[in-house]
């Protein structure tokens, strides 16, 4: 199918585009487009606008420094998962992007759209949230700060009002005691995870001084889990066993097309399993590399 | 009440085209209707079987996933401009289309432009993959007729072309 007609605006300066996205209360933004046209084709959504906001300067950055990652509006999944950079400062971004659809939608597909999109579906709206990092937006009168724990409101539903723009996503560098991990099972390489599973494990004098967890797909929204309690300062079959019955009370696994609330339920106990285990022996891997260099 | 039209300058295989096109106008059907370049074939049109993929400034994407008013500024490869210039009228095949031609890799042929230009673009960056690495770079893309096997041997065989030609 094609998508219904729309009014259509390709912004070169911040400016207009906020006036065009305010102008319109029908009006959305379009990024990358790899959620929207599908959308727009299956008319699942109609708006009356378009603000193309892919000819707007100083957009397209992925910077680090001392206050994280920072990725600009305008940067695609292929160039933040390409850098060094960000890799070094925050592995987890990285790992996870490598999970997000095919190159070729990586090459068109932002990370910041992805994330105010909001899809519990996704893999960076779950890693913004674990992290705890937040995301930069812009409407007429100013601009504004969202912490991650604030941007999720519902499927498909985040805080950002109608007439904002997001312009930047920043994830926390990962500290030296931390370690991270990653896992998800999809029914096909490339597509969206049954459940995905980040961890973030905190190593001090050889006990875990604090672990979270993030799940995907399992829930609606994107799920923080704080699991440092269940754990009781190390890892064991006990203590990973409690750890998923925290994280399944919180996460309630419902029935759907692809799944059996079983079947998630079995996947976020092998996963968070995994996952615990590969951050926890990041974070000892990353103390001897401090002690050798 | 009559739709909006936008005029586009696409400059695509090297040729500079202008239209007229509502703003809904995929991309990839202003490749096909407005344009008559039918190398780029639609399946799904959104985003998964890869069979309308074409090069935007050199990185493959989903043409069914792009208007064409989005496209300006940029230059478009379709599988029409995988030819190469030898001299002759009609040019040579270009590296990748030689290879399926060689390995059997297509059957019915309708997977196959959205093949080519991800491999063109693919051997760009890894100019001499291993067969895994050759299976990865075909992921994005469905074929229902092949079951993959000559698919990826075409992709070896291409960068061993590519290396001869060069
Ligand atoms: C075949 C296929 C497979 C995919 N698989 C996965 C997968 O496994 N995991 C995954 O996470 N994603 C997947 N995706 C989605 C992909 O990651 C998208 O790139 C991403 O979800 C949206 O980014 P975008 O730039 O394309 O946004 P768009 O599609 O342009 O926009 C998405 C939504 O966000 C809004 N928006 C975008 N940017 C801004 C902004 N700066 N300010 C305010 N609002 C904004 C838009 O208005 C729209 O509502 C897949 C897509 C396809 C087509
Ligand atoms: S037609 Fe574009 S991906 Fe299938
Ligand atoms: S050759 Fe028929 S779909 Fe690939």
């Amino acid at each position: 199918m094609k998508p219904a007609p729309f009014a259509f605006v390709r912004p070169q300066g911040l400016q207009h585009a906020l006036e065009a996205l305010a102008a319109d209360p029908g009006a959305k933004v379009l990024a990358g487009g790899q959620s929207l046209v599908p959308l727009l084709s299956m008319r699942l959504a109609a708006p009356t606008t378009l603000v193309d906001i892919n000819a707007l300067p100083d957009l397209d950055h992925v910077r680090v420094d001392e206050g994280g990652v920072h990725v600009g509006a305008l940067a695609r999944h292929a160039d933040v998962l390409a850098s060094d950079h960000v890799r070094r400062a925050q592995p987890l971004v990285s790992l996870a992007l490598s999970h997000v659809a095919h190159p070729t939608i990586r090459n068109r597909g932002t990370t910041v759209g992805s994330i105010v999109h909001a899809d519990a579906a996704a893999e960076m709206p779950m890693v913004l949230a674990l992290l705890g990092g937040s995301v930069a937006v812009a409407s007429r009168s100013g601009t504004r700060t969202i912490p991650a724990a604030e941007l999720y409101a519902g499927p498909l539903e985040s805080t950002l009002h109608h007439d904002e723009i997001a312009l930047e996503a920043t994830f926390p560098v990962l500290a030296p005691v931390d370690g991270i991990g990653f896992e998800e099972i999809a029914r096909r390489h490339g597509d969206y995870a049954l459940v995905g599973v980040g961890a973030i494990v905190r190593v001090e004098a050889g006990t875990i001084a604090s672990a979270r967890l993030g799940y995907l797909s399992v829930s609606d929204v994107p799920t923080v889990v704080d699991v440092t309690q269940a754990l009781a300062g190390e890892l064991s079959a006990g203590s990973i066993e409690a750890a998923s019955e925290v994280a399944l009370r919180q996460l309630e696994p419902a029935d759907d097309l692809h799944a059996t609330a079983a079947y998630r339920s079995r996947l976020v106990r092998v996963l968070t399993a995994r996952v615990l285990r590969a951050a926890y022996d990041h974070a000892l891997d990353r103390a001897r590399d401090r002690i050798e260099s | 009440m009559s739709e909006e039209l936008h005029e586009v300058r696409l400059s695509v295989n090297g040729v500079v085209h202008e239209l007229r096109v509502p703003a809904r106008r995929l991309l990839s059907d202003a490749l096909r209707h407005d344009l008559g370049l039918t190398g780029t074939h639609v399946g799904c049109e959104h985003g998964v079987c890869g069979a309308c993929t074409v090069l935007v400034d050199r990185r493959p994407m989903r043409s069914c996933l792009m208007f064409a008013v989005s496209a300006v500024g940029s230059e478009i490869t379709t599988v029409e401009g995988l030819t190469e210039q030898d001299g002759s009228p009609e040019g040579r095949l270009g590296p990748v289309q030689q290879a399926f031609a060689e390995c059997h890799g297509l059957q019915c042929g309708f997977c196959t432009p959205g093949f080519l230009t991800t491999i063109t673009a693919g051997l760009r960056d890894n100019p001499d993959p291993s067969e895994d690495e050759a299976r990865e770079m075909v992921a994005g893309n469905l074929c229902r007729c092949t079951g993959y096997v000559n698919i990826v041997k075409s992709v070896l065989r291409a960068s061993e072309i590519a290396r001869e030609r060069r």
